[in-house]
């Protein structure tokens, strides 16, 4: 099933291992944050995404599986 | 600012009765002898999700800002709480835009009606736990009218009062249920929503005060009653808090679908409306003129009608000065828990006071327009989102005022402030209890 | 074959000393979003990961050892109960409430992706326990590093320790609260904003 990434913003501090491990997907803006590609991993990076959650050092970074919800007002 | 709220609209009076309106809203405040001398007893339904099929006919949208389908919301707490077997629900009275006075009037108006649709929720999603949140401590017809149902035994959960910080962002569902909960009033991370885990884990139902309120006339009249004002697409009234250029807020209830031109007017001595509050999208005029107030009118110049706040910018006043104020009011109410707000929103302020002062340098702009890109869906509320709407909507509409900035003019005869802004920004952690 | 054993648990007891030294250090560094030179930040967590599971390994062997050493009797549990050996009691308890604090740390780690957030941290915050009360233990129950240049090496080790633990401190005492932080982001902006202008002017000036 695709898998999309998400960061999750309170929790992350812009360590930038995520966009070191996942260039392909996630660049880091210019204050050192992630900009995370919204669309589904490709089969292709999914290792590699894999990883890159599991490097995290502040588990900010997560694979979900189902379409995300909207945040609310 | 004194707010003096008044409903009616000068010469609107007729046209409003022969549209059924106000709904909602009664000349004095109602005790409950009124209350159930005008609409007769909490109308309890006997079971659960029996309300949930005519909130659906009725077409009800949340009326906090959001307009979210009430049905849908029901409907997943409902279901939650049957796998979890508890639920909470929650009467949003934060009123957090500064510039919106409904939620207060109608507390102050007609307190049973919110109370009512309390207990008709709780009721519907099987809650046995209700609160209010209120923006500021209870006023006396609240309390009033909790003691009055109490003594005559009308409210089958009881409710507990909590009184919100006076933050922008403390009426943020996450928010309330993190206030609720013993925390700041600060938004937390989605999933799980709170409408799946919410307050102590329980499915939790958050609904804005007047949309209880709709819900508690839903329940008596029906949803065809509901649908015989407003449009076939977004049905019902909506309270509105309307500013002209006398600066006085008035709180006036309106079919959805009425021309805007009707509610703030757009003659000469206007210059733009603003339509959504400080998260909301300013409207050039005459361009605009035939805006109405629904969605479906609305997005077409980007606009949504939010939690009702219109504001008709007085042609005397500059734009670019009022909307460099609330991007200041908005950056300094960030939560500071996302990089990309925590960082972008003062830089974005910074840039339009910059714009707004006396020449400003070509990069600034261009900053402006990079800075709004990378805020954009990146934080865990949409506070970025909205402030971006906001300031994207004033560049568009005060183009030529930011020209003539540039070169040292100013269109603005009336330096007085319009747009109305809160003292006291949070310096510390209690401001967010 | 006893001394082998008994060679080995004090040899690869003092090597783990050394890796956990390394391995805090390391957690430390990565918090503070430091780079080791010439490598990805990739690297330090990766490097964190791997010193902490190989100093495991080398505690487990430490542990074995001197459980199978038959010189003295050492129950294998009280590798993990602490005060269950007759043997240097005190000290090995010492060990073992490090080791005990040290598989949580690891198992947590490990379901690192399904546990709450806020619980992994606690846990993996036991870390400043853990690494001085493993040094206790070393020092108390190992005769080679009481004297000489073994004493110097756990002595460095505790300094290491100390100096990166305190620089942990600073920084927390110097973050900004959170309730601050939009202020000082205006601040920030504003005086890096003077500064600009200031070097444009200057550089008006010198082209004038």
């Amino acid at each position: 099933m695709a898998e999309t990434l998400r960061v999750n913003p309170i929790a992350c501090t812009g360590h930038g291992v995520c966009a070191e491990l996942l260039p392909e997907l996630v660049t880091l803006d210019e204050w050192g944050y992630p900009i995370v590609d919204p669309g589904p991993v490709p089969p292709a990076l999914d290792r590699d995404a894999r990883r890159a959650v599991a490097a995290c050092p502040a588990l900010a970074l997560k694979l979900t599986k189902s379409e995300e919800p909207a945040r609310s007002a | 600012m004194s707010t003096a709220v008044n409903q009616s609209a000068p010469g609107g009076a007729a046209r409003q009765a022969a549209a059924g309106l106000p709904r909602l809203l009664p000349q004095t405040p109602e005790d409950l002898r009124a209350h159930l001398g005008r609409y007769g007893p909490t109308p309890y339904r006997g079971r659960t999700g029996a309300l949930i099929a005519d909130v659906e006919a009725s077409g009800l949208t949340g009326r906090g800002g959001a307009a979210f389908p009430v049905h849908r919301k029901l409907a997943a707490v409902a279901r939650a709480g049957v796998r979890q077997g508890r639920t909470v629900v929650v009467a949003n009275g934060a009123e957090s835009e500064p510039a919106s006075r409904k939620d207060e009037l109608l507390l102050q108006l007609a307190p049973n009606l919110v109370l009512d649709g309390l207990q008709l929720t709780a009721e519907a999603v099987g809650a046995a736990e209700a609160h209010l949140y209120l923006h500021a401590a209870p006023g006396p017809q609240i309390l009033r009218a909790l003691a009055e149902r109490a003594a005559r035994g009308l409210d089958r959960v009881a409710v507990t009062i909590t009184q919100a910080p006076p933050r922008f962002l403390a009426g943020q569902e996450t928010a309330v249920v993190n206030r609720l909960g013993g925390g700041p009033a600060l938004p937390t991370f989605q999933p799980p929503r709170v409408s799946e885990r919410g307050l102590g884990g329980a499915p939790t139902l958050v609904q804005n005060v007047e949309t209880l309120a709709h819900l508690a006339l839903i329940a008596r009249y029906g949803p065809r009653w509901f649908r015989a004002v407003g449009t076939a697409a977004e049905p019902g009234s909506m309270l509105t808090t309307i500013y002209r250029p006398d600066a006085k807020a008035h709180v006036r209830e309106a079919a959805i679908g009425t021309p805007l031109r009707t509610l703030l007017g757009d003659g000469a001595e206007i210059q733009a409306w603003l339509v959504g509050g400080y998260h909301g999208t300013w409207l050039p005029l005459p361009d605009a003129a035939g805006i109405t107030l629904d969605n479906a009118s609305l997005r077409r110049f980007g606009a949504a009608a939010g939690a009702g706040v219109l504001a008709a910018l007085p042609a005397d006043r500059c734009g670019l000065t009022e909307a460099a104020r609330v991007a200041g009011y908005l950056a300094a109410e960030s939560a500071g828990q996302c990089g990309p707000c925590l960082n972008g929103l003062p830089r974005i302020a910074a840039a339009l006071a910059e714009l707004a002062g006396s020449g400003h340098r070509r990069q600034t702009l261009a900053d402006l327009k990079r800075w709004s890109g990378l805020v954009e869906g990146r934080g865990a509320c949409n506070h970025p989102d909205g402030t971006v709407r906001f300031v994207r909507s004033a560049l568009t509409v005060f183009e030529p005022e930011i020209r003539r900035h540039a070169r040292g003019q100013c269109s603005a005869t009336n330096r007085r402030p319009f747009l109305p802004l809160p003292d006291g920004l949070p310096t510390s952690e209690e401001d967010w209890i | 074959m006893n001394t082998a054993f008994w060679y080995a648990s004090r040899a690869t007891g003092i090597v783990a000393l050394l890796l956990l030294t390394a391995v805090l250090v390391l957690g430390i560094l990565v918090n503070r979003q430091g780079r080791l030179p010439g490598l990805p930040r990739f690297a330090v967590t990766d490097l964190h990961r791997n010193l902490s599971l190989l100093s495991v390994t080398f505690i487990v062997i430490h542990v074995f050892t001197a459980v199978l050493d038959t010189y003295v009797h050492i129950p294998l549990i009280s590798a993990v109960i602490p005060l269950a050996s007759g043997y240097e009691r005190l000290w090995l308890a010492l060990g073992a409430v490090s080791l005990d604090i040290m598989l949580a740390m690891i198992v947590t780690s490990l379901l690192r992706g399904r546990l709450n957030r806020i619980l992994w941290r606690a846990v993996h915050l036991l870390a400043y326990a853990s690494w001085p009360v493993a040094f206790a233990h070393s020092i108390g129950s190992s005769k080679d590093l009481q004297q000489g240049w073994m004493l110097g090496l756990a002595v460095a080790c505790a300094m290491i320790v100390a100096a990166a633990a305190i620089w942990r401190l600073a920084h927390a005492a110097r973050q900004v609260p959170r309730a601050r932080r939009v202020a000082a982001v205006f601040a920030q902006h504003s005086s890096a904003e003077h500064r600009a202008s200031a070097a444009r002017q200057a550089r008006r000036t010198v082209a004038r």
